[in-house]
């Protein structure tokens, strides 16, 4: 498992940081806000991050990636945290690709992944139904009909929903709600006849929607993976997910770090710099402790992905200890970077504001803390 | 030049024929080899596992093989540590000679001085202690004011140590000494090794709180100490002595490793992990009854993982730099904090059976427990306080302006 970047990581990590800054700082974002953009993301910006090949990151060159792993497209994701970038990567790269890839028939996977990485195709996975993360308790039903099945139900948190051309949406098939058994994915296109989405305004200014189902019916093609037997290959998706969301915190941490640091090395009170008070020192050097811990733990979890000899728990442990850990860390780090700043932290015209929003719902998206620990201990046997 | 699989085999074989059968199961605590001359071996396999790792300098794998050490290159060392791990193979010798004056008199020493200290390290043939700490100098330690003057061919050593590990038990003493009392405090500090049966030379244990007393007072009155014994230059001990601090602290940080993995090495059965004597003391079978001790275990070792594999990169990452720097200070603090918060969550893990102090109606390992929660407090004082740390990280990793630095000038 290795711990230090390639020296193609670390030239695509280069790369990525200078696009980021160049042309997709956080300023983007808040013009994105304040127009109250209806698509929440700036196509061009998404042109040029296709351009640069971020779209088939992690796809097999079989389907048209760029086969540069999990490892590759960690490091952009991370890069794209420190700029807080709103774009489709998460919702169409990261988990759309991974879904396709990880569960699809050799149909689907040539038809719809080449779409993701020429950025033809938007994705968007409908999972959550309640206010808290629970894979499992699914009560969106997904019935046999004459030629297919029919969808019932609704969907919250989910993310890019409204921009999407397909939905990636987890139904139940049989057994009781909070059942794993009788859960099935299926592929359905956001045009299709009683679905419908609803734009969702965040704190974090990003994409998010609900989603109505009312009979909406799709052809038999249209399911993602085994009938009933969905649970497994979506929580190793999950999972896959969940470390590529911790490298993107990791990204928005230290950005908010390097701006605490350069804040206490300039502001001067009672005719010294502020950084030369100790009661802000540790702070800042217990942060830098736990970010350090941080980027040891996303790096792990990142190479066991490309690593094929881990197994599926293997992984899920090291998710749940990745996404845990830097949902607490991303946390501190949030709070920290209002407090120390002081009253300038408080302003909507200083940007660590967009980082406290983002963390909250990057901390909760697909599973916060407590949800990471309970499920670490249940693998682990306790 | 033989590749690192042919490396592999030929020491698994090598171990496969030489590590006694003895020397695979977990350390106990009476049986661990500290050499010197006073050594003695409670299990008669230890001196045998010694003397074989040390022939072939694996008490030092790294270490130059002109000086007895195994003259490997660090992925050689890792592949040996995979092997002996995978043995579950006790280290043969324990000394802070191997983790702390070692590494120094190698990169400080001149060669007359490694040729005759390092091969006595590497086979264990004496035993050293380190005089840092005296009773006015703690954090402060640059204050320090043990005195040595040169008189003729020897220095003329007067003060006091305290704090000094085993100093009862070691045969020769690291110490550092001020040489000029006119100059800075930092400038005038000196690094000098001596023998600790030279005439002038007392030791008084120090009773700790865990009721054990691995630490000693140490007293020098007028002790004669040839002036060649002199490490580096006269009042350049300083940058001496910071070295070795950082060696001492990726050692302390190895207790935070430790800390984490479900095999403690020196317990075993119900005490060996956390959730294992939390479960065991509870009578749960599958699942952790306490929800609220079943989070904050699993947060800790979420922790002592994230902690680990930082462990890992750091040595990675050293692969390409050279030896520790001041992230030896965020694993140090890291680390013991992680073992500190061990021990208090075994306390709670056990209940009442973990807060025997001796005689009837607790096991030895449970009475051993209560000793080692109470000895883990130090963990995050010695090597430098876990504020120390801080500290030096502040300063040195984030650069941050020294409040101390104004306050001395």
């Amino acid at each position: 498992m290795a711990l230090v970047l390639s020296e193609d990581q670390q030239l695509l990590k280069d790369s990525a940081k200078s696009f980021c800054e160049q042309n997709a700082p956080v300023s983007v974002l808040r013009r994105l806000r304040d127009s109250k953009d209806e698509q929440g993301y700036d196509q061009a910006i998404w042109s040029q991050m296709i351009e640069l090949g971020w779209a088939g990151m992690a796809v097999p060159e079989a389907y048209g990636g760029f086969d540069f792993g999990y490892g590759g497209l960690g490091v952009v994701l991370e890069e794209t945290g420190k700029t807080l970038v709103s774009s489709p990567l998460i919702s169409t790269v990261l988990i759309g690709a991974t879904a396709i890839a990880q569960l699809g028939n050799e149909t689907q996977k040539q038809d719809l992944l080449p779409k993701i990485v020429s950025g033809e195709l938007l994705t968007a996975l409908a999972l959550d139904e309640h206010t808290s993360h629970n894979p499992s308790k699914i009560a969106t039903t997904a019935t046999k009909v004459s030629d297919g099945y029919s969808l019932n139900g609704s969907k919250t948190f989910v993310l890019d929903g409204h921009i999407a051309n397909m939905l990636i949406v987890v139904a139940r098939t049989s057994s009781d709600t909070s059942s794993e058994q009788g859960i099935s994915l299926f592929l359905v296109d956001t045009n299709t006849e009683g679905l419908n989405v609803t734009r969702t305004i965040m704190v974090d200014s990003r994409n998010s929607s609900n989603v109505q189902f009312d009979n909406v019916v799709v052809a038999e093609d249209a399911l993602l993976g085994e009938l009933d037997k969905g649970f497994g290959g979506l929580d190793s998706v999950l999972d896959i997910v969940r470390i590529g969301i911790a490298a993107e915190m990791l990204g928005s941490m230290q950005a908010v770090f390097e701006s605490i640091l350069e804040f206490l090395k300039q502001r001067e009170q009672f005719g010294v710099l502020i950084g030369s008070f100790q009661g802000l020192q540790h702070r800042a050097a217990e942060m830098y402790s736990e970010i350090e811990l941080c980027k040891s733990a996303v790096r792990a979890a990142l190479s066991a992905l490309d690593d094929p000899d881990m197994t599926q728990t293997e992984i899920a442990v090291l998710a749940s200890m990745t996404k845990a850990k830097l949902s607490e860390v991303f946390f501190l780090v949030s709070n920290e970077g209002i407090q120390m700043h002081g009253g300038i932290g408080m302003t909507d015209e200083f940007d660590v504001g967009f980082y406290i929003k983002r963390a909250r719902v990057a901390q909760q998206f697909l599973g916060d803390a407590s949800f990471h620990r309970d499920r670490y201990a249940t693998l682990s046997g306790f | 030049m033989q590749s690192l699989q042919e490396f592999r085999i030929e020491t698994r074989t090598w171990l496969e024929q030489n590590c006694p059968a003895s020397m695979r199961t977990s350390m106990v605590q009476e049986e661990v080899v500290w050499g010197g001359r006073n050594v003695s071996f409670t299990n008669p396999e230890s001196e045998v596992w010694l003397q074989r790792m040390a022939e072939k300098g694996w008490t030092c794998p790294t270490w130059p093989s002109e000086y007895g050490g195994g003259g490997l290159e660090k992925d050689q060392a890792i592949v040996l540590g995979e092997e002996l791990a995978r043995i579950n193979a006790r280290p043969a010798l324990n000394s802070f000679g191997i983790s702390m004056l070692g590494p120094v008199l190698l990169e400080y020493g001149n060669h007359q001085q490694k040729l005759e200290h390092i091969p006595k390290i590497v086979r264990g043939e004496i035993r050293w202690c380190q005089g840092y700490s005296e009773p006015g100098s703690g954090s402060d330690l640059a204050s320090l004011s043990t005195k040595a003057e040169l008189q003729g061919d020897n220095y003329l050593i007067n003060g006091s140590k305290v704090w000094t590990s085993y100093a009862d038990k070691a045969d020769w003493i690291f110490c550092l000494v001020r040489t000029d009392f006119e100059v800075p405090k930092h400038s005038g500090i000196s690094f000098i090794l001596f023998d600790m049966a030279s005439e002038g030379v007392s030791t008084k244990p120090i009773q700790l709180i865990s009721g054990s007393s691995p630490f000693c007072e140490t007293f020098f009155d007028d002790v004669k100490v040839p002036a060649t014994n002199l490490v580096g230059r006269l009042n350049e001990g300083w940058t001496i002595a910071k070295r070795l601090l950082q060696h001492e602290r990726t050692m302390i940080s190895g207790f935070g490793l430790s800390a984490g993995q479900s095999d403690n090495g020196g317990t075993t059965s119900t005490i060996s992990s956390l959730e294992g004597a939390a479960m065991h003391y509870r009578g749960d079978s599958d699942k952790l009854s306490d929800p609220v001790l079943r989070d904050q275990i699993a947060q800790f070792k979420i922790d002592a993982d994230a902690f680990a594999h930082t462990s890992k990169r750091s040595v990675e990452e050293s692969k390409q730099g050279q030896g520790p720097n001041a992230t030896s200070s965020m694993l140090k603090n890291y680390g013991c904090e992680l073992n500190k918060r061990r021990y208090e969550l075994m306390l709670q893990a056990i209940g009442s059976q973990g807060l025997g102090w001796e005689g009837e109606g607790f096991s030895d390992e449970e009475l051993q427990l209560t000793r080692e929660w109470l000895r883990s407090k130090a963990n995050s004082i010695e090597g430098g306080t876990s504020e120390v740390q801080l500290n030096v990280i502040a300063k040195r990793v984030l650069g941050l302006p020294d409040i101390l630095s104004l306050a001395q000038k």
